[in-house]
């Protein structure tokens, strides 16, 4: 620094320099013995000074104090003191001059702080109006006070005044500070203490005030929580006070005076050491509480992670076994098209380690060229999530094509960048396999349809041919009624002319006939008569096998039917010697049917029993089955009887055992024929028991009721 | 001054209507020698004429015959004032269902089926005739004539 000057220099310039150093170092500066002591310093240098010393008081006050010095015997100084009220000592005295001043002798009782004689006093003020603040007391410069040693005194005085001035100030704003000392101190949330080292209390804040302090009005327990914290404080601070010189830090367990609640604090205590007050502690409270729950927190919080994070390793070990079992091979490729992931399966297809034979590799790469392909067109189809398409593929040992559906899905960072796309990778032969057989089994099935098209078709055709030709038949048996109907009024005609006149001879309407004619006519009229009853058999039966029967249902009375059958047989009856009979077995109902149809068959039933009994008895009778609603008249001869082998034959047509047509009336073989027909139409049946040479019954059941379906 | 007119009426006149010859004169001679009086036509129109002509007792009609047949010949001397009154006995050869139908709605009083005995026919006409002759001592009497419920059937 400035003491670094040369003494070779010219003066004048080295002057100046030094004393803009100088003054620069004192406007920094802010305390008056470094001021002093430096300027002691560039008056040796610059003067002819042997020796100096700088006395000052703080502020005005009496005592002045030895700030700085040079050349000067320790035994000079030592216990050197000097009082403004000591008006009569020569220092005191030039400290209230205008002027420096010029002493060459100095009583003994006096001390002055150097010891050469005479020496030059120079008060120093910064305008002489001023009371001096301090002095410069210089010796050997001679009798006159040279320029240096004068700007010097000027320039230390304005800087003592300076700083005197400063030092007023200062001291009004220490009280302030102090002030805003303690209301930072209690404004920090921590609780601070200063104790000494004992752990006895010289300052705390307010926070540590709550914990230690009982108030005059607390209450007992506050109280004596207040005292328990004293005692654990005290002792943790005397456990660690030995050899602490530094920051320490412990735990201390306190009790809240106001909850009873445990508070846990880390108590930071560091040791301070003043000159004057001695040895003290400076401790600080942190609650951690919070902490140590926080703190247990994040220990859970972090198991918990660890958890977490052993599942998630045992998620990814289960998740490569999934994948390595998934029968598909399974391919994961970066942005570039390269494969980062693979399975076992999709490694046979794409990877041959130690494979020489050149097929096999020549296969892998193709294979992988194809994957290559399909991903870059992935790739470049940004946007859609999933992409379908069928690659071409084959085994790399056996080079069996192996056609696979790759179905690719990309993998997305949360800024939206691809990151990865996964290839899953489906056999195919198997469904173009079951493809084809479908193809195949589609033109069965339509081959088959179309054979049964075929078939209904022609079906139908003959269903058609089938409803012509019955068309047909029914207008061919219409026509056959219809001829038969004419042929029989045709055939009647002329008989009626034959019967007629026949009837008109025998009746002698043309004269007296002779015996032999008559019996001629007789036999012109029975054959006549025969003749007729067969065309009217025959038509009968023609109507009935051509469905033109009508049936005319009344309700009628068996008994009287019986009486009009047996009114109109009466000749008959009468000629033969037979005892005819009519029965009613128990409540026979009157029947519903067609009565005509029912009269026609009694008719035939007892003519014929009439005609094939010689002698004995003929009886009708009727019986009723409540149960089966069915009438049953029976016609029961005395007769020849049937033999059994016949017995079913003479319900067929032209049937008659004994075919004479001499035997009475009519006789043609379609009677039993026509009755059975004619029961059937009536919805019922007509049965014959019969013994040869004992009799026969004929049996007509009929239901009391006709069907609904009639 | 018709023939019928002219000569009394001792005996009844029947008009056998038959298109047969043989049939026809069968029953006119059967009838003649039963004690009628008898006139013949061999077809519907020539039925009508000689009912209208001669008034006869009572019609005897076979319904199939020439030109015109049995039934209308019927219903137009049934709806003619002067021979509505005239009973009718139809003769068929028909015995198929509904000829007894017909001729009844045709307007005939009764039917008989050939082939008929002339004994069967000449009783048939004596009974109608002596039903109608009742009918007419009814009417007489102020009685209601069994054609207005006839008619109505």
């Amino acid at each position: 620094m400035s003491r670094a000057t040369a003494p070779v220099a010219p003066i004048q310039v080295i002057d100046s320099e030094a004393k803009l150093a100088f003054v620069e170092f004192l406007l920094t500066s802010i305390d008056i013995q470094e001021s002093a002591r430096r300027a002691i310093d560039w008056l040796v240098a610059h003067a002819p000074v042997t020796e100096a010393a700088v006395l000052v008081s703080e502020g005005l006050s009496n005592e002045m104090l030895l700030v700085a010095e040079h050349g000067v015997s320790s035994g000079a100084i030592m216990d050197f003191s000097l009082y403004r009220d000591d008006t009569a000592h020569p220092l005191i005295q030039a400290l209230h001059s205008p002027v420096p001043v010029y002493v060459e002798t100095v009583a003994a009782h006096h001390r002055v702080p150097i010891e050469a004689r005479p020496f030059h006093v120079i008060p120093l003020r910064a305008e002489a109006s001023e009371p001096g603040y301090g002095l410069v007391v210089v010796a050997g410069v001679g009798p006159h006070l040279d320029t240096e040693t004068l700007w010097l005194g000027r320039t230390l005085g304005k800087q003592v005044s300076r700083l005197m001035g400063r030092q007023l100030l200062a001291e009004t704003r220490f009280g302030q500070e102090r002030m805003l000392l303690y209301s930072i101190i209690n404004a920090v949330t921590d609780p601070i203490l200063l104790t000494d080292t004992e752990g006895k209390l010289i300052i705390a804040n307010s926070h540590a005030e709550k914990l230690f302090a009982a108030p005059e009005e607390a209450s007992e327990g506050w109280r004596r929580a207040a005292a328990l914290n004293n005692m654990l404080f005290s002792a943790a601070l005397s456990t660690s006070a030995v050899g602490m010189t530094e920051l320490a830090r412990r735990e201390l367990l306190l009790v809240d005076p106001l909850e009873g609640s445990d508070l846990l604090f880390e108590l930071l205590s560091s040791r301070a050491k003043d000159e004057r007050q001695g040895t003290y502690v400076v401790s600080i409270l942190r609650n951690v509480t919070d902490l140590a729950r926080a703190k247990e927190e994040i220990e859970e919080s972090y198991r918990t992670l660890r958890i977490a994070q052993a599942e998630v390793r045992d998620e990814r070990h289960r998740l490569d076994l999934i994948i390595d079992s998934v029968a598909d091979p399974i391919l994961v490729t970066d942005q570039e098209g390269d494969i980062v992931l693979m399975n076992t399966p999709a490694e046979r297809l794409f990877n041959a380690p130690g494979v020489d034979d050149q097929g096999t590799l020549r296969r892998v790469r193709a294979n992988g060229a194809n994957l290559t392909s399909f991903v870059s067109n992935v790739l470049t189809r940004s946007g859609e999530q999933r992409y379908r398409g069928e690659i071409q593929l084959a085994d790399p040992l056996t080079g069996r094509p192996l056609p696979v559906e790759a179905v690719a899905g990309t993998i997305l960072s949360e800024q939206g960048e691809l990151m990865w796309v996964v290839t899953i990778l489906h056999d195919l032969t198997e469904a173009i396999e079951k493809a084809k057989l479908f193809e195949q089994l589609k033109q069965a099935s339509v081959e088959l349809e179309r054979k049964v098209q075929e078939a209904t078709s022609e079906l139908a055709e003959q269903n058609e041919l089938l409803r012509r030709q019955h068309i047909a038949l029914e207008q061919a048996s219409a026509l056959k009624s219809q001829f038969l109907a004419n042929m029989s009024h045709e055939f009647r005609t002329p008989l009626n002319a034959i019967l007629g006149y026949t009837h008109m001879l025998l009746n002698n309407v043309t004269g007296q006939v002779t015996e032999p004619q008559r019996k001629s006519l007789t036999r012109i009229d029975s054959n006549s008569r025969h003749l007729l009853a067969l065309i009217n058999d025959i038509l009968d039966i023609t109507r009935i096998e051509a469905g033109r029967m009508p049936l005319n249902a009344t309700a009628f009375g068996v008994d009287e039917l019986f009486d009009e059958v047996q009114a109109e047989l009466e000749p008959i009856i009468k000629k033969s010697s037979l005892v005819v009979t009519t029965r009613m077995r128990g409540a026979v109902p009157t029947v519903r049917s067609d009565r005509q149809k029912v009269k026609q068959i009694v008719l035939n039933l007892l003519s014929n029993a009439l005609k094939f009994t010689p002698a004995g008895s003929v009886t009708l009778s009727a019986s009723y089955d409540a149960r089966q609603k069915i009438v049953a008249i029976a016609v029961k001869d005395t007769g020849v009887g049937i033999p059994p082998e016949d017995q079913s034959k003479v319900f067929e047509d032209f049937r008659q055992l004994d075919s004479s047509p001499a035997r009475g009336y009519g006789g043609t073989g379609l009677g039993l024929s026509i009755c059975r027909r004619l029961s059937h139409i009536l919805g019922g049946t007509i049965d014959l028991e019969s013994t040869p040479g004992k009799g026969s019954v004929f049996t007509l059941r009929l239901p009391a009721r006709p069907a609904r379906k009639r | 001054m018709s023939w019928a007119s002219m000569r009394a009426r001792t005996q009844p006149l029947v008009l056998v209507v038959e298109d047969y010859q043989d049939a026809r004169e069968m029953y006119a001679a059967y009838l003649q020698f039963s004690g009628f009086d008898v006139a013949e036509a061999g077809n519907g129109i020539e039925a009508i004429e000689k009912a209208q002509q001669l008034l006869p007792d009572i019609v005897l009609m076979d319904l199939a015959l020439p030109r015109m047949d049995g039934w209308e010949a019927t219903r137009r001397l049934k709806n003619d004032p002067r021979t509505q009154h005239i009973p009718i006995v139809a003769l068929t050869g028909h015995a198929l269902a509904g000829h007894a139908e017909g001729a009844r709605e045709a307007g005939c009083d009764a039917f008989v089926t050939k082939p008929c005995l002339p004994d069967a026919l000449v009783a048939e006409i004596k009974r109608l005739l002596e039903l109608h002759a009742a009918n007419a001592e009814n009417l007489k009497d102020g009685g209601r004539s069994p054609k207005a419920s006839k008619k109505r059937s």
